[in-house]
This record gives C-alpha cells, sequence and structure tokens, in this order.
C-alpha cells in the first residue's frame, strides 16, 4: 500500500516539475485565442468592402485598386517568461477578399502571461516543402518550377502607370528563387517572423493583428509599380524586396479578454 | 376516455401514414465517393451535403432520371441531351436548343468532378448555390426542358415505376421536387474524371513527350502562360479554380456573368473558370461558346485581350492583346492540355 502510495506521488511530482513557470499555477486553464487580422492603409481601415476602388495611393504617389488579397501566417509561437517556447504547428489562410480573416486557436494553451507570441509571415522552408491539401485546393501552392511550395501573399490590383492606363498588378511573395525549372535555386529566405510582444492570454483572449498593407509598398523600399507589376514570382530580386518591405506591415493591435 | 380514445386514434393515423410512405426499418446502402488517388493526394474531401448522402439507390435513381425525356415538357429531352456522357457531359453545340426549339444564350457547361467545387456556386455565373438547386432550374427553364415541377411530379407519381424506385432511394414513395434533385444530384457526384494521361503521370504510371513538358512549362510559367493561377495546376488536378474572373473576351459586355446575380458591377463580366479536363471533348469553349477550337481559346489569351474596366489583374500585357506565345509554344500548350483527356470517363458504362 504505501509503496503504491510513494508511486503515485512520484508521478504526481513528475508530472507537477514538467510544469513550466507560466503555467505552474493548479488553476491553469486550457484556452484557445483568437487572432482577428485588421487591414489597414496607413492608419484608414481597409476590408473587401474597398476593394476594386482605386482609393489607395502608394508611398510613390501611385493610385492603386486591391481585388483580391490573401496571405499564410504559419508557426503561431507562444513563448512564456521562462523562455519556453510553445510552437503550435498552426498556420492560417488569411483570406481579405472572403473577409476569412479571424482564427481562433486549433489547438490549446495554457492560459497565462506569454513574454511574446509570434508567427511566421508565409512558410518557413521545411514547412514550404510539406503538402498541404487545403492549400492545394485553393490553389495556393506554387508550381514545382517556380521552386515549389506555396504562396505566401497573393495582392492582385490594378494601378494607373505612368501612360495614366489601368494595368493589373500581382504582388506575389513566395520564396525568392532562381534558376526556375527543373533544378531552381534559393538565395535567400523571404519568409519571416512577425513578434507581436508580451501577451496575457486568459479565457477569450482576442488578440487584433493590424496590417498596413501601405508598407508593402513603402518601407525600406519605395515600391514603383512601374517597374514591378506583374511576373514577379520568379524574379528574386522582387521577392527579396517584398521580404525586406514586409518587416513593418504586421503590429499589435487591441488585446481583449 | 374521449382524449384517450382521441390520442390512441392520432397515434393510429400516424402509424398508417408511416406504413403508407415509409418503412421505418428499411435504409438506402450508403455508397460514398469513390475519391481518386490523384484527389485525395492533393486535396481535400468532397463535399456531401449532410442531407442528401450518396446511396446506391439514390445514385441510380438520379440515374435513371437524368436521361430520362419524362422530364421535359414533350417528352423530348432529357438532362443528357445537353450533357451527353460522350461529350464529357456537354454537348458540342455553341448554345443549346430547348424543347420549343429556342437557343440558348449560354454554352452546356461539361459536368465531373462537381463534389470537389468547393465553394458550391455551379453554372456558368455561380448563380446556382448547389447542385440540388441547379437540378431545379432547367426543368422548368423556357428555353431548356420548359417543364412545369408539378406535371412532372404527376408523371413520374403515375409512373409504373419510379414510386418503387423512390423508396429505394429515400424511404418514400411520395415523390417531390426535392427527392427528385437529390437523386439527380447524388448521380452527378458519381461523374469523377480522374484518368487522364497527365493522372497517370502524376502518379508515375504514364511519361509525357517533350512537346507536352513543354507545354506543362508553358502552362505554369509565369512570363509565359499563367494558366495555372486560375486552372489549377499538378497539386491541384480539378484544373480549375471554381472561381470566377473577368478573361478579356469582351470589352463591353452583353451577358454581365457573376455581376448579374450579385448586382455587383464589379463581377460584371466574370464567369466561372471551367475544368480543363476533358477539352478534346467539351468544344465549343468559353460561357457562349465563341471558340471552336483549342488553338481559337490559346490565340485568345495570347493576342485576343479585351480590356475592360473588371478584367482581372492576371491578365498580362493586355495592350498587347496577351502572353505573346510563340507559335511552338502554342502547339506545345495544346498538346499539353490534350495530356487532360480521360478517355474511360466518357466510355465509363456506369455515366450511360
Amino acid at each position: 500500500m504505501i509503496k503504491k502510495i510513494l508511486l503515485h506521488l512520484c508521478i504526481g511530482l513528475c508530472l507537477f516539475a514538467c510544469e513550466s513557470d507560466t503555467y505552474s499555477s493548479a488553476t491553469v486553464s486550457q484556452v484557445n485565442p483568437t487572432f482577428i487580422f485588421q487591414h489597414n492603409w496607413n492608419g484608414n481601415n481597409v476590408s473587401n468592402a474597398d476593394f476594386n476602388d482605386f482609393i489607395f495611393t502608394t508611398e510613390n504617389g501611385t493610385s492603386i485598386s486591391i481585388e483580391r488579397l490573401r496571405y499564410l501566417i504559419s508557426d503561431i509561437t507562444f513563448t512564456s517568461n521562462s523562455g519556453e517556447v510553445l510552437n503550435t504547428n498552426l498556420y492560417k489562410l488569411v483570406d481579405v477578399t472572403n473577409n476569412n480573416i479571424t482564427y481562433t486557436l486549433a489547438n490549446t494553451i495554457p492560459s497565462g502571461n506569454y513574454a511574446n507570441v509570434s508567427f511566421t509571415f508565409g512558410l518557413n522552408n521545411e514547412n514550404n516543402a510539406l503538402n498541404y491539401t487545403d492549400l492545394n485546393s485553393v490553389s495556393f501552392n506554387v508550381p514545382e518550377l517556380l521552386g515549389g511550395g506555396y504562396h505566401y501573399m497573393q495582392l492582385d490590383g490594378k494601378f494607373i502607370n505612368s501612360n495614366m492606363q489601368e494595368q493589373g498588378f500581382n504582388y506575389h511573395a513566395i520564396r525568392a528563387v532562381d534558376n526556375t525549372g527543373a533544378n531552381p535555386t534559393f538565395p535567400q529566405d523571404t519568409f519571416f517572423t512577425v513578434n507581436l510582444g508580451p501577451i496575457t492570454i486568459g479565457n477569450s483572449t482576442e488578440i487584433e493583428v493590424n496590417a498596413n498593407l501601405a508598407e508593402w509598398f513603402k518601407n525600406p523600399y519605395e515600391w514603383d509599380l512601374n517597374t514591378y507589376n506583374q511576373m514577379l514570382m520568379p524574379n528574386s530580386e522582387a521577392q527579396i524586396l517584398m521580404y525586406n518591405n514586409g518587416q513593418s506591415v504586421f503590429s499589435l493591435g487591441d488585446v481583449t479578454q | 376516455m374521449k382524449r384517450f380514445c382521441v390520442l390512441i386514434l392520432a397515434v393510429l393515423t400516424v402509424v398508417n401514414c408511416a406504413n403508407e410512405d415509409s418503412n421505418l426499418d428499411y435504409q438506402p446502402t450508403l455508397q460514398p465517393l469513390d475519391t481518386p488517388q490523384i484527389f485525395s493526394s492533393n486535396i481535400i474531401a468532397p463535399i456531401i451535403p449532410a442531407d442528401n448522402p450518396q446511396t446506391t439507390e439514390g445514385i441510380a435513381l438520379g440515374k435513371r432520371l437524368f436521361f430520362d425525356r419524362i422530364l421535359s415538357a414533350d417528352g423530348t429531352q432529357s438532362c443528357a441531351t445537353c450533357h451527353s456522357p460522350q461529350s464529357a457531359f456537354t454537348d458540342n453545340l455553341q448554345t443549346s436548343f430547348g424543347v420549343s426549339g429556342s437557343a440558348g444564350t449560354r454554352n452546356s457547361m461539361p459536368l465531373f468532378n462537381l463534389a470537389w467545387n468547393y465553394g458550391e456556386r455551379f453554372a456558368w455565373d455561380g448563380k446556382e448555390l448547389s447542385l440540388e438547386r441547379q437540378a431545379e432550374e432547367p426543368v422548368q427553364n423556357p428555353i431548356e426542358l420548359h417543364s412545369n415541377w408539378d406535371n412532372v411530379i404527376e408523371r413520374l407519381q403515375n409512373h409504373p415505376e419510379y414510386p418503387e424506385l423512390y423508396r429505394l432511394a429515400f424511404n418514400s414513395t411520395i415523390i417531390n421536387k426535392e427527392l427528385t434533385t437529390k437523386a439527380i444530384a447524388q448521380f452527378e457526384r458519381t461523374l469523377i474524371s480522374a484518368n487522364s494521361k497527365f493522372d497517370r503521370y502524376s502518379l508515375g504510371q504514364a511519361s509525357l513527350s517533350n512537346q507536352e513538358l513543354n507545354g506543362l512549362d508553358v502552362f505554369l510559367r509565369e512570363d509565359k502562360g499563367d494558366c495555372f493561377h486560375c486552372h489549377g495546376n499538378p497539386n491541384n488536378p480539378l484544373w480549375t479554380d471554381n472561381d470566377f474572373h473577368n478573361n478579356g473576351l469582351d470589352s463591353t459586355f452583353n451577358d454581365l456573368g457573376l455581376g448579374g446575380v450579385t448586382g455587383d458591377p464589379n463581377d460584371n463580366g466574370k464567369f466561372r473558370s471551367p475544368s480543363l479536363r476533358n477539352l478534346a471533348f467539351t468544344g465549343p469553349y468559353m460561357h457562349d461558346g465563341r471558340f471552336a477550337t483549342i488553338e481559337e481559346v490559346i490565340n485568345h489569351y495570347s493576342e485576343g485581350l479585351q480590356n475592360s474596366p473588371t478584367i482581372d489583374p492576371l491578365m498580362k500585357n493586355i495592350n498587347e492583346g496577351g502572353a505573346q506565345l510563340t507559335e511552338q509554344d502554342k502547339a506545345d500548350l495544346k498538346a499539353f492540355l490534350l495530356t487532360l483527356t480521360d478517355q474511360s470517363f466518357v466510355n465509363n458504362p456506369n455515366f450511360q
């Protein structure tokens, strides 16, 4: 009998020891926080209701309309105050065109204070090599000869070109690739991490992620759509510019409990 | 006591009615779709409505109805008149003729892989929001079967065989429009095409010629055909996105397409991307059947684009008319497209 009690005590202590600082309380709950992706153009809210009209002006003064916007975020990660990293390995295709901009975490995480919440814009190279049937089904994948994997973003629209004519643009972000064809090479990674900073996760936390779409055309490269408008997927130079500009697109908005 | 008698009577009446229309012990045989490997490996599961599961008896009834002229006003046409198995379930007319001899304004769409239309918007303009609802429309359309559903139901109800077929399919001998369209939709969902040369190539069971491979290259390259953004790719073997695009056919619109359904002028001139499977059987092409040959279609994207406010931004070099493919690239692209031909589909005895 005593042996059994000691065994139970031992197992209990082991389990307790495995818990992190963040969620060491006996009352810690498992929760599914919700991410809400809100979009703006230099502070003015943007939704699909604003699409198809020339109401946006890029940093270099080009008038544009947006007709389609969807992008992929992945590796939603919660880092505890003690540095423990909880990577959910979850991803979400944010589809602004169809107003699918909310994501409630499919897995639960322990509630508590987190030192950082982050996600990857696009897919890291390891994940980009996997097969996602849901993303294939919405034609978000990238053909093998263009490097394979998946689009990170499709931002399609029109701009007024230097001849004052409407012209299409396809700001499609993918893994930068050279030598497209049977043996492509990859000059540098173009996925990137977005750090939202410390967030307290409670039972019904909603995390607003703001995306300033103007930043894609602004900083550090002042995008010239007359130069880069279409056929940008096999253009590694353009992909690296997108990567650089994307760093300042996302930020933490309101967090509600 | 009176109340008790009334209650007994009511229960007996209900039981009696139930015995007349259905057998509580009988269930039709579930027959889930046989998903091809090329689909299950690459795309998500098909859409089957919870209130209309696939059953052996439902599919059989749907097939019988699909080919039966009883649905038309004068008994001269069936669904198969405009959706012939030998033509991958379209006809080969620019636009189809109904029972009255009037031509429609749209090309008959081929029918296959319909359960994988995840958005569930059917027809060229997306006006039908499910297969079941789609099946309602042609029966009563004056330029199609030009029937009246009440008359159709009456004919089916008085038929020597249909009431039993409905009982087997739905456990009800009371025939109505809803069960009729459910059965047709069940049959239509079985129309699966996934055995083309390219499918076998993807599965490592066939090889492509150099010309076909170059055609695939033209199809996929953004600086050439860039067809894949709307028409699928080896990882999306539907060969369509089932979405709506203005592909530059006209600078002004006689047919608003999706815009006529949504009322949104931004949707004017947009039509659903058809699958590129089975093009060998499905001409003429486009929503109005304006192009008789695959060559004409390729020439359109290469040199024939017409600008308009709603033209899809994926269309390129519009001022020059399009992708400016070389004659060799055009020939190679056609060769690749024909690898999506599925002979076993048009010859499938289950679909005849």
